[in-house]
């Protein structure tokens, strides 16, 4: 499977080095060329000698999604920083060029919900902490 | 109305809104900004992000007839207007795209009408310097129709024809001849000359045929 994850921060980074241990091919894509540390951190070999392959431009340019092989990919994974910036672009993966899966994180529960309503895959890791942290205190009081 | 960022597009824009005797409610993210906008136009502005679902709320969406979302983040735009038209039903929205490279993306989510600045001063520039004398005057590409503005060149098929020998492909007519100041609607034998600007209406993607017969014949010196 080809998969493609914009944004690579902590959680994109994560995702990527896991998905390309599993034997999948990965293809990043930030704007910042220093993110790419992120997928070399305690790792002997360079993010590109493990098989992996980086992109550096914005999420939103065409030519750069092109470049990383969005037109090809069989996942879309959306973790940059901005939601709206996230929901955008996996909304392009979607109806522009028709990949198959296609998972989006949003922070913001509100804009989560109504976009999964909309057909989109929305992960909102703040619901999952506000009910982690709920069952927690929950089960701690009895 | 609302109007979505407070900048210099957002700001000018409410004031003048506000003039003409609209209700404008302005929402601006920035916290000094907003203060700066606040001593002007008081209670008309409200503090916060104008993409978070309750925000718009707060500022009244759900009665909103129009939304205009003129941040300076273009996904911020497309977003709030997509938000705007399809989980409000306000029924006008109109975005503004900073980076005209992004027009594609507004159009394929429905956003629009989407204006973009530099898109407009590219088209301006474009009008005073036509390139090899041909111009889009206008682009409807959902009904997959255009409509261009040719000048005639010297010594061109065209040159010197009447228009019912024009010879243009099917989904091409000659609209509209501009000479020496005045425009008139063709007949079938009215005759082009060196100089006149042709409207032309086509089918989308006819352009490359039809501007040929309005160019001088390759080698020929240019008029």
């Amino acid at each position: 499977m080809f998969v493609m994850i914009v944004g690579c921060g902590r959680v994109g980074s994560a995702i990527a080095k896991r998905m390309l241990e599993e034997g999948h091919e990965v293809s990043v894509l930030d704007e910042d060329p220093e993110a790419i540390a992120q997928l070399e951190k305690n790792e002997e070999q360079t993010w590109v000698d493990l098989g992996g392959s980086f992109t550096v431009g914005t999420a939103l340019e065409i030519d750069a999604l092109m470049e990383a092989g969005i037109d090809r990919a069989d996942a879309f994974v959306a973790s940059t920083d901005g939601d709206n910036t996230n929901l955008v672009i996996a909304q392009l993966a979607q109806k522009r060029f028709n990949v198959k899966t296609v998972v989006v994180r949003v922070l913001d529960p509100a804009r989560a919900a109504w976009y999964e309503q909309q057909g989109l895959r929305t992960v909102c890791p703040t619901k999952i902490a506000i009910e982690m942290l709920e069952d927690a205190v929950l089960e701690a009081v009895g | 109305m609302l109007v979505v960022g407070a900048g210099k597009v957002g700001w000018n824009l409410t004031r003048e809104l506000i003039d003409r005797g609209n209700e404008v409610t302005v929402i601006e993210s920035d916290a000094a900004r907003f203060s700066t906008v606040e001593e002007e136009l008081e209670h008309s502005v409200q503090y916060g992000d104008g993409s978070e679902l309750w925000v718009l709320e707060r500022a009244g969406i759900e009665r909103a007839d129009m939304v205009i979302a003129v941040t300076g983040d273009d996904e911020d735009n497309i977003l709030i207007c997509q938000v705007a038209r399809e989980k409000y039903g306000v029924e006008r929205v109109i975005a503004r795209c900073n980076n005209p490279r992004n027009l594609q993306h507004f159009e394929l989510l429905g956003v629009k009408p989407a204006v973009s600045a530099t898109d407009l001063i590219l088209r301006l520039i474009e009008h005073e310097v036509p390139r090899y004398g041909l111009l889009h005057l206008l682009d409807l590409p959902q009904e997959r129709l255009e409509i261009i503005e040719v000048e005639v060149a010297g010594g061109s098929p065209a040159d010197g024809t009447m228009v019912k020998d024009l010879e243009l492909p099917d989904g091409a007519l000659a609209i509209a001849i501009l000479r020496d100041g005045t425009g008139f609607v063709p007949l079938a034998d009215s005759v082009i000359q060196a100089g006149d600007e042709v409207l032309v209406v086509l089918d989308s993607g006819l352009v490359d045929e039809v501007s040929p017969r309005f160019r001088a014949p390759e080698g020929a010196p240019a008029a």
